[in-house]
C-alpha cells in the first residue's frame, strides 16, 4: 500500500501547493478543511502521516492533536503542525500536546517535504 | 505604590498639610476623598492623630507624592529611590558601597537624584517594551492580521517554487496557480495595508484607524451618526444611497461593515421613523424601555435609534454594544467617555453588569476617572436571542447608552474607567491588568491586598 498523507488545512491555495509537491514525490494526499469533522477524516483515510494547520474553522489544531493523541489508534501517528503563530508558547503548547515537528509560515516546500518523509521513515522504523 | 503598614514618622501630619497647601486643594475636598472628616483630617495635619497603613498612601496617592516622602520628608523619599536603584543594578553595586547608599544621598543629592530619576525611567521603559513584547498576546487584532500576511505569504511562497521548480507542469496546472499567486497577492495587498495602517496609528492624528471596525465607526461619524438618506430607505437603495454618500473605507473589510451598519440603520429606521419618534422622545424623554413599549419594537432597536438621532434632539449621546464574550462591537462615543481602541473595557461598565442580567434594565450614574472626571447617566440593556430555535446556541447582545448627567442629580457615582491598561485608578477591585499610566504602572497584588482588606 502507497504512503498516505492528511493534510487538514483551511487556506485552499496553501492546500493545492502542498498536495502538488506530495503528489509528485509518490505520496496519496488527501484533503480536509473542517476542524470539526477532523478526526473522522483521520478515521476515514487512515494516513500514515498527518499535515495539521493550527488555525482552523470550528475547531484548533491543538484540540485536534490532543484527541489524536488521546486515541488508541492515533497515539502514535505521526504529526507535523502548521501554523503562522511561531511565538514560543504556541510551540510549547504543541509539544505538550504531543506534536511529531511544529513548522512556522512561511515554508519552503522542501522543508514540508523533507518533514514529511522523516516522520513517515521514523514512525516506519519504530517498533 | 506599596501599602505595607507604615508608623508615623515625626511631623507626617503637617507634611500632609504641606504638601496639600502647595497644591491648592482645600482640607475639606481632600477630606472627601480619603473619606474622612475635615475635622479628623485637621487633627492629622497638626500631629495630633496618627496616619498609616491605607490612610496613608491614599493621602500620597491624592498629594501625588510617594507615601515616603509623607514619613521622612524629601530626603527619606530620595533614600527609598536610591535603594529601589541599586537592587535594579543587582551585583553591578557592591554590597559595601549599597550600604552606604545614605551617605551618597546626603553627600550628593543632586547626583543621587539623578540616579533616582534614571531608575524610574528604566522601570517605566521595562515595563513599555514587556507590553509591546506581549502585544501580539494581548491585541486579537494585531495576532490576526500578523496570521492573514503570513499566510498569504505562504501561499505565494510555495506556489512561486512550484512554478519555478517545475517547468514541465502541465498548463491548466501552470495557469491555475497562477491564478492562485494573483488572488494571494491581492489579498496580501490589503492585508499588509491594514497591518501597517495600525501600526502607524499610535503615532498619527486621531483620523488613523487600527481596525475595520474604526473604519466603519469614522464613516459613521463623518455623517455625523445621523444619516438622513437612510432615514426613509428602501431595502432595494440602500447600496445606492450608501454609495453616493461620498468615500468609504479603504479595507474591504471596513466597507462591509459599513453597508452592515447602514443596512441595520434603514431597518431601524422603518420600525421608527424619524418623526414620530422624535415626538416620542420629546414627550416621555429617551428612555429606551418606555418607547419599546410604545413603539412594540425590541429595545435594543431603541437604543440603536437613540443613537443615531441628531444631538438638538437627546444631545450628545454615546453608544457602546457589545456581544455575550463582553467583545465591544459598536462604539459611539460621548466626549468624556473615552473608549478602548482595542482590548475590553472597563469591567464596572453597566453594559458587563447587564450580560449577568439579560433583559434587566440598568440605570447607573458614573463617573469616568480621569484628570477631570466627567459624570454620565448610564442605562444598559442585555437581550439573549436564540436564531437557531431551541436547538441553536443563545446569542446575547447588550447595549449602553451614555448621557451627560444633569446636574441635579443627587448621590454617589459610581467610578468607572476607560480600560485597565489605560486607567490611573490604582486601587480598584475589578482591575485585571496593570495600568500604563499609574504611578508604577499599578500593582495587581496590590489590588489583590486591597481588596482582601476591604472585603
Amino acid at each position: 500500500m502507497g504512503k498516505r498523507v492528511l493534510l487538514i488545512e483551511d487556506e485552499p491555495n496553501i492546500t493545492e501547493a502542498i498536495r502538488f509537491i506530495l503528489s509528485r514525490d509518490g505520496w496519496t494526499v488527501d484533503t480536509h478543511f473542517n476542524g470539526a469533522t477532523a478526526l473522522e477524516a483521520v478515521a476515514r483515510r487512515q494516513p500514515d502521516v498527518v499535515v495539521l494547520d493550527v488555525m482552523l474553522p470550528n475547531r484548533s489544531g491543538f484540540d485536534i492533536l490532543a484527541d489524536l493523541r488521546a486515541g488508541p489508534e492515533t497515539r502514535n501517528l505521526p504529526v507535523l503542525m502548521l501554523t503562522a503563530r511561531g511565538q514560543k508558547q504556541d510551540r510549547e503548547m504543541a509539544e505538550r500536546r504531543g506534536v511529531n515537528r511544529f513548522m512556522t509560515k512561511p515554508f519552503s516546500n522542501a522543508e514540508v517535504l523533507d518533514a514529511v518523509r522523516e516522520l513517515y521513515d521514523a514512525a516506519s522504523l519504530a517498533p | 505604590m506599596s501599602e505595607t503598614k507604615q508608623e508615623l514618622g515625626a511631623g507626617a501630619g503637617s507634611r500632609v498639610r504641606q504638601r496639600r497647601l502647595d497644591r491648592g486643594i482645600k482640607q475639606g475636598e481632600l477630606a472627601r476623598r480619603l473619606g474622612i472628616s475635615a475635622a479628623y483630617l485637621n487633627l492629622i495635619e497638626h500631629d495630633r492623630r496618627r496616619i498609616g497603613g491605607k490612610l496613608l498612601s491614599d493621602a500620597a496617592r491624592a498629594l501625588e507624592v510617594e507615601p515616603s516622602a509623607l514619613i521622612h520628608g524629601a530626603a527619606g523619599a530620595l533614600l527609598d529611590d536610591i535603594r529601589s536603584a541599586a537592587a535594579l543594578g543587582g551585583a553591578a553595586l557592591p554590597a559595601d558601597e549599597r550600604a552606604r547608599a545614605d551617605i551618597f544621598a546626603q553627600s550628593f543629592p543632586g547626583w543621587a537624584g539623578l540616579v533616582a530619576a534614571q531608575a524610574r525611567r528604566i522601570a517605566e521603559l521595562d515595563r513599555a517594551i514587556q507590553t509591546l513584547s506581549d502585544r501580539l498576546t494581548h491585541d486579537p487584532f494585531l495576532s490576526e492580521s500578523i496570521h492573514e500576511v503570513l499566510t498569504s505569504v505562504t501561499a505565494i511562497q510555495s506556489t512561486a517554487a512550484i512554478l519555478k521548480d517545475h517547468a514541465e507542469i502541465d498548463p491548466e496546472w501552470r495557469q491555475r496557480f497562477h491564478r492562485n499567486m494573483f488572488e494571494d497577492s491581492v489579498r496580501l495587498t490589503d492585508s499588509a495595508q491594514t497591518l501597517v495602517g495600525y501600526l502607524d496609528a499610535g503615532d498619527q492624528s486621531d483620523r488613523a484607524f487600527a481596525t475595520p471596525q474604526e473604519e466603519a465607526e469614522a464613516w459613521l461619524d463623518a455623517h455625523g451618526w445621523h444619516i438622513p438618506r437612510l432615514e426613509d430607505c428602501a431595502p432595494g437603495d440602500i447600496d445606492t444611497a450608501v454609495a453616493n454618500l461620498g468615500a468609504l473605507p479603504n479595507s474591504s473589510a471596513g466597507r462591509a461593515l459599513v453597508w452592515q451598519a447602514a443596512r441595520r440603520y434603514a431597518a431601524d429606521a422603518r420600525l421608527l421613523p424619524f418623526d414620530p419618534f422624535r415626538r416620542a422622545i420629546d414627550a416621555t424623554g429617551p428612555d429606551p424601555m418606555r418607547l419599546a413599549q410604545r413603539f412594540d419594537v425590541d429595545p435594543l432597536t431603541v437604543f440603536r435609534r437613540i443613537a443615531a438621532m441628531p444631538d438638538n434632539v437627546v444631545g450628545p449621546v454615546g453608544l457602546v454594544l457589545c456581544d455575550g464574550s463582553g467583545t465591544l462591537t459598536f462604539r459611539r462615543p460621548v466626549p468624556g467617555f473615552p473608549l478602548p481602541r482595542y482590548g475590553a473595557g472597563c469591567p464596572l461598565w453597566p453594559l458587563f453588569q447587564a450580560l449577568s442580567r439579560p433583559m434587566q434594565p440598568i440605570a447607573r450614574p458614573v463617573e469616568m476617572t480621569g484628570r477631570l472626571p466627567r459624570r454620565f447617566r448610564a442605562l444598559a440593556l442585555a437581550r439573549p436571542v436564540h436564531p437557531g430555535g431551541f436547538a441553536g446556541p443563545e446569542i446575547v447582545e447588550a447595549a449602553m447608552l451614555l448621557f451627560e448627567a444633569q446636574s441635579q442629580h443627587d448621590g454617589p457615582f459610581d467610578p468607572v474607567g476607560a480600560s485597565c491598561r489605560i486607567c490611573a485608578r490604582d486601587a480598584c477591585p475589578a482591575r485585571r491588568e496593570p495600568s500604563m499610566v499609574s504611578s508604577g504602572g499599578g500593582d495587581l497584588a496590590e489590588t489583590a491586598t486591597f481588596a482582601r482588606d476591604n472585603g
